[in-house]
């Protein structure tokens, strides 16, 4: 089991979904986050004063699912979320030791398995 | 007091003119409200540069063109630079002329302001300010020309109150030919683009209803019957309107929307707008209840188009105000207004001669746009690059953010500025 961590530009959420939904991954949650990540920032002025504004609106993905899904669902993150231009995002991979669907009691494997698999 | 002036109608159509100017920051705020929030302050910005460069063309010839002299296409350069505009009575009022002057150029600014709903998310800053200027003289003061500076329409009989031809019929058709130029956003018809502030949109909508008593109530020029009448319509016609299309969203979706309910006041308001002073109230609640119906069916079918005229300037102001206009010809009352009867009333001509403007205004306004845009579109691009089309036009425009929160905000003194180099436009 791993949890899966996308981190994508906000005007890519849209097709990291439709790629997601293409990979069949079906569960997961997403939420707005600021960062950094080495693009040029932007220089903003509010009636004299000027601001370098360091962070940049990002959307953060987190999919948990079995070992045999952590291909695909990078795979839907990077074809979704990627422009070429610097500041696309980072995926992250990093091992999950347990999980539990709330409804059901159900753990681990079984919990990060859609519903009907 | 100076001859002829009388201070009843100068006092009223001083706060029609100042009622009339609020409808077009109201209006920057129902667009802004109906587009996504990357792209608010570029969105509200559009109506601000109405205001900025409407005046000035105004100003400069824009009024001269549209109310000096009697010719059948343009009027003449008499007025230019606002010469011999002063305290002595407008030919045919009873208001100093620097007044009709006045509430004029707000008729001017809000029209220009109204084009941009076909635009938004996508033209550039700069091109649209070159839009307006040119907009406003060529197209504008034209149509406001034929139909109340004593051109061909408003000569030949053609009944328009407070605008139906040069503000409603003239927007609504030129947001669409400005549409097909400029072209559709690059995410239309592919993604869900959703308003992203619906209480924007209906205060937005309040306000404009608000300054649209001074609209179509200023629009008689006095505080006599005509504009006691329009006034009054105003309540009434918007709120059929209202009525009627809650029905209709009840039968397509069994809810009531509340951008729909937003929506159904602007077509009102514009229904009203050619007929306020000519219609009784009874015909007036009619109008609004019957023309909320051609919008709403435009507002349905336009969506499944690839015409991406993004906030709807077609379906309620072109559409609602060629109805209001043909209404006229069938409905209007001399006893009522003191001028003439529509079909209804036995007198048939009058229908042609509104007929005759519901189809010149949409074809000069449509066809001028185009080859303006295109003109424009010539010399310099007139839309944001995909790439800034993503970032939102307004960091990218105007290098501000309408939803700042400030973290991570690094503080420029002004010695930084020469070490930072950095076009917002081209990050990477």
């Amino acid at each position: 089991m791993k949890l899966v961590i996308g981190i994508v530009r906000p005007e890519q959420a849209n097709q990291v979904l439709e790629a997601l939904y293409r990979a069949e991954v079906r569960g997961f949650s997403m939420s707005r986050v600021q960062g950094h990540g080495g693009e040029m920032d932007r220089v903003e002025t509010y009636r004299g004063t000027t601001v370098q504004m360091g962070l940049s609106e990002k959307m953060r993905f987190e999919v948990a699912v079995s070992d045999d899904f952590v291909g695909r669902t990078v795979d839907a993150l990077c074809e979704g979320g990627r422009t070429g231009e610097v500041g696309d995002g980072k995926i992250f991979v990093v091992p999950l030791d347990h999980a539990v669907r709330i409804r059901t009691g159900d753990s681990d494997e079984g919990a990060v398995t859609p519903v009907g698999k | 007091m100076s001859g002829g002036i009388d201070t009843g109608d100068t006092a009223w159509m001083l706060i029609a003119t100042a009622l009339v100017l609020l409808m077009t920051p109201a209006l920057g705020l129902f667009y802004a409200g109906l587009v996504r929030s990357k792209n608010t302050l570029n969105t509200f910005m559009m109506s601000v540069a109405a205001i900025a460069i409407a005046t000035v063309t105004w100003a400069a010839v824009g009024y001269s063109l549209a109310f000096d002299g009697d010719g059948a296409i343009i009027g003449g350069f008499g007025n230019a630079f606002m010469q011999g505009v002063d305290f002595a009575p407008r030919e045919g009022t009873a208001i100093p002329e620097l007044v009709f002057f006045a509430f004029q150029a707000t008729f001017c600014i809000i029209t220009t302001a109204l084009i941009s709903g076909a635009v938004v998310e996508r033209m550039r800053f700069g091109p649209f300010l070159v839009f307006s200027a040119l907009w406003s003289v060529l197209v504008y003061a034209v149509l406001a020309h034929w139909a109340f500076g004593g051109g061909w329409l408003i000569s030949g009989g053609t009944l328009d109150f407070a605008g139906g031809v040069p503000v409603e019929m003239a927007s609504g058709f030129s947001a669409l030919a400005a549409a097909l130029v400029v072209g559709a956003r690059k995410d239309y018809g592919r993604q869900a683009l959703l308003p992203h502030n619906a209480m924007y949109v209906l205060l937005g909508a309040g306000l404009l209803w608000f300054g649209w008593f001074g609209f179509n109530g200023g629009s008689g020029f006095s505080t006599g019957q005509g504009s006691v009448l329009a006034f009054t319509n105003t309540l009434l016609c918007p709120a059929t309107t209202l009525v009627v299309w809650f029905g209709l969203d009840l039968m397509r979706g069994r809810k009531v929307t509340a951008i729909g309910a937003a929506t159904a006041i602007i077509v009102g308001c514009v229904l009203i707008t050619p007929a306020g002073g000519y219609v009784s109230p009874g015909w007036a609640m009619l109008l609004g209840a019957l023309g909320a119906i051609p919008s709403y069916a435009i507002i349905v079918w336009r969506t499944r188009t690839r015409v991406d005229e993004t906030l709807d300037v077609l379906a309620a102001h072109g559409t609602a105000g060629f109805f209001g206009i043909l209404f006229i010809g069938f409905f209007a009352q001399a006893s009522w207004n003191g001028v003439s009867d529509g079909l209804f009333y036995g007198n048939a001509a009058q229908l042609g001669d509104q007929a005759l403007a519901a189809l010149a205004a949409p074809i000069y306004a449509f066809v001028a746009t185009f080859i303006l845009l295109k003109a424009i579109g010539a010399v310099m691009p007139l839309r944001a690059t995909d790439r800034e089309e993503a970032m939102g036009m307004d960091v990218v425009q105007h290098g501000e953010e309408a939803y700042v929160t400030g973290e991570g905000a690094i503080l420029l003194l002004p010695d930084d500025h020469e070490k930072v180099a950095v076009p917002v436009a081209d990050p990477g």
